[in-house]
């Protein structure tokens, strides 16, 4: 680390952002995978504690897992900070997703402005880090967990592990940063393929430290050792910072298949310092510069205590909750981990009543899911539910007497004025009882026999309508030559449409 | 110094329009947008805190972050409707959508002040129909996938810090950064658009050769 032509307050101030950087990233990366959606406001007055000019709520918890993984350390050469995260179901069965890595290398820009333009350049990795969390495979995922599955996170320090993603995982970079000792990278791995299997014959992976639990979402995993949640709780809430995980939690009951049966790769710990938390303490928090000069020199910076863990959550305001999540839930989810949520109904039979309909006399019947394979087995006939009782095939008896349209089609079940049911047609003579009209000689049953029989249209007669194809035929070319001497109407016509 | 050009292509549905631009331009401005400038005595400035806020598309299987600033999403939300506008509704067509940064550099009188352009990002739109919503939903997915290409681009591009404007003197700050919005700062920027049909040429002729071939039969 050649660092000796930084200056001591230059190497400082490299240090505090370097720290914070690190646990900003950590908080970005976490939110993004709670579930919900981010918002956080603009201000246009620096509070002071805001780092890098973002935005981004501290959750204690979260900073505390950070502190605790650096244990004093800075991310350096040889020396990264990764957060993993994982997926875990409500039967053990766990995957890694991607991991996030903040490494440093040993190509140094001994020219640059840490103040300034470190800082800047800072603040734009930040944010290109909000933008890349939001387009990898996880993010999805992660607005869907609840019951079925959760997702969580586990930051180390040291070496990067990436043999848990599988096969085929992607890198993207999100960026880097030149600093006088060495370029900050930071870039994610993540898992491609996403194909879960049933890890039954395979070793349970040890409980991974962090959950990441929607906190509007009942816990459903219960015996989770020493994990934490790191549920963000409300600023006002009276609770201590790193309180412990609910040991007696109901176990998830709800059951579901899973797909074909897959590898899960199981990712040894690291082994994580569990140190002490360190105190910080000091910190470059607003921005100050000499403008028009390039990158500003800073001038004297109001050191305030660092309240990292601390920040102030009431002037940040959260959104309501989301209430519009992208993608249906079934298919991507399928398509991704396959792994879905399936009542238990789904594999039982079904019992439902048919609903009885308005005008029907008798009780719906009883029919189950099991003795049906039809669509619309409802609607078939059963041995049980004789024809002359279904309402759908035998209409409800008029007060009067049976409709006219049944009279006129058939002869049988024609009402009090049918014959009985036979194999042969009977005239029957029409006799609608509501029909009789003393002004007009033609009755309702007449007109009705001849609608049902209309002659057919004059200009539909195939010898008519081969005279007039002839006859259109040569008038054509006398009709399209008048078209194109009026071309420029139809042009004019034409523009005045666009 | 040269203008730095970026171009980006996308095929949407004619009802994606909207929130691909959306996304692709707040993603741009997300990352050319500071918190607001506070001068003080001797020349010092602080800067402001710039929030952000998850967006969820309704007919993109995408999500994006914005600055939380509805004054300038009321902007951005303007430009891409006009230029939906011109796209046509539910028609086939192409269209190109330029987010231009810029300095202003002072003329003396007469003339006036030059706008130096030095990024510009083009995002070229094709717009197809979809027969059922089978093809929607497929299209839902696979444009969800390519605006996170196109994010990951635009991150790539802005990461390689190359030019940027230096930061202004407080008389000067008008010429690089749009100072009219109260809650951040985008360096000045606009936007601009142009369309055009599948056909290439107007419908008149068109028209005009349909007349004449028929006639030729």
């Amino acid at each position: 680390m050649m660092d000796s032509d930084l200056s001591p307050q230059d190497k400082k101030d490299l240090d505090k952002f370097i720290k914070f950087f690190a646990l900003k990233t950590v908080q970005v990366i976490v939110q993004a995978r709670l579930g919900e959606k981010v918002c956080t406001r603009s201000l246009s007055s620096p509070t002071g504690s805001d780092w890098f000019n973002l935005a981004i709520k501290d959750i204690p918890e979260v900073t505390h897992e950070a502190k605790k993984a650096l244990s004093g350390q800075l991310p350096g050469i040889g020396r990264s900070m990764c957060v993993e995260i994982s997926l875990k179901t409500s039967e053990g069965d766990s995957m890694e997703l991607e991991t996030w890595c903040l490494e440093m290398n040993e190509k140094c820009d001994k020219d640059i402005k840490v103040s300034y333009t470190v800082y800047n350049r800072l603040s734009l990795l930040l944010k290109s880090l909000l933008a890349i969390t939001r387009v990898t495979p996880a993010y999805k995922l992660s607005r869907k967990q609840g019951h079925d599955y959760v997702i969580l996170y586990r930051i180390y320090f040291g070496e990067v592990q990436l043999t848990g993603l599988g096969e085929g995982f992607q890198t993207v970079r999100v960026g880097v940063v030149g600093t006088p000792i060495g370029t900050i990278t930071l870039s994610c791995a993540y898992r491609t393929n996403l194909a879960f299997m049933s890890t039954r014959q395979f070793e349970r992976t040890a409980p991974i430290m962090g959950i990441i639990i929607d906190h509007f979402v009942e816990r459903p995993f219960g015996n989770m050792g020493h994990m934490r949640p790191c549920n963000y709780r409300a600023p006002g809430e009276d609770e201590g910072a790193y309180n412990g995980v609910e040991d007696s939690q109901e176990v998830c009951t709800t059951s579901f298949s899973t797909s074909p049966p897959s590898q899960v790769r199981m990712s040894p710990l690291s082994k994580v310092d569990l140190c002490n938390m360190c105190n910080f303490r000091g910190g470059v928090h607003g921005e100050m510069g000499i403008p028009g000069k390039e990158g500003g020199v800073p001038q004297q910076v109001p050191v305030q205590p660092c309240h990292g863990a601390q920040a102030e959550h009431g002037r940040v305001s959260s959104c309501p909750p989301a209430d519009h999540v992208p993608a249906t839930p079934s298919k991507t989810l399928s398509r991704s981990i396959e792994v879905k949520g399936v009542s238990p109904c789904d594999v039982l039979e079904t019992t439902f009543t048919r609903k009885v309909g308005a005008f029907v006399n008798k009780p719906g019947t009883q029919v189950t899911t099991a003795s049906l394979d039809l669509p619309f087995a409802a609607f078939a006939p059963r041995a049980y539910d004789l024809e002359e009782n279904d309402p759908m095939v035998q209409p409800p008896e008029s007060p009067a007497t049976s409709s006219p349209l049944q009279g006129s089609l058939h002869s049988q079940g024609s009402g009090e004025s049918g014959g009985p049911a036979q194999d042969d047609f009977v005239m029957v003579d029409f006799k609608p009882a509501f029909s009789k009209d003393d002004l007009l000689p033609m009755d309702l049953g007449t007109f009705y026999r001849e609608f049902q029989n209309p002659p057919q249209l004059a200009s539909l007669t195939i010898d008519v309508s081969s005279q007039s194809m002839a006859e259109d035929l040569d008038s054509l070319p006398e009709k399209l030559a008048v078209y194109e001497k009026n071309i420029d109407e139809f042009d004019a016509f034409v523009d005045t449409l666009q | 110094m040269n203008c730095r050009s970026e171009a980006l292509e996308v095929s949407v549905e004619g009802r994606q329009v909207d929130e691909a631009m959306l996304a692709l331009l707040h993603t741009i401005l997300l990352h050319r947008s500071t918190g607001k400038f506070h001068y003080k005595k001797e020349g010092t400035y602080s800067i402001g805190t710039v929030g952000t806020q998850d967006i969820d598309c309704d007919f993109i299987d995408f999500s994006f972050v914005r600055v939380s600033s509805d004054e300038l999403d009321r902007a951005i939300r303007k430009a891409v409707g006009e230029f939906k506008d011109a796209m046509g509704n539910g028609m086939d067509g192409m269209g190109q959508i330029s987010l231009e940064f810029y300095q202003k550099k002072k003329s003396r009188w007469p003339f006036s002040d030059e706008c130096i352009p030095w990024e510009v990002w083009s995002i070229k739109v094709n717009v197809v129909n979809l027969a059922n919503e089978q093809e929607r939903q497929i299209c839902r997915e696979k444009v969800g996938e390519k605006l996170g290409e196109k994010v990951i681009n635009i991150v790539e591009v802005i990461n390689r810090h190359e030019y940027l404007p230096k930061m202004p003197t407080q008389s000067e700050v008008d010429n690089v950064f749009d100072t009219s919005l109260k809650d951040v700062q985008p360096y000045l920027y606009k936007i601009t658009f142009q369309i055009t049909d599948t056909l290439g040429s107007s419908v008149s002729t068109t028209m005009r050769r349909l007349i004449k071939d028929t006639l030729a039969l």
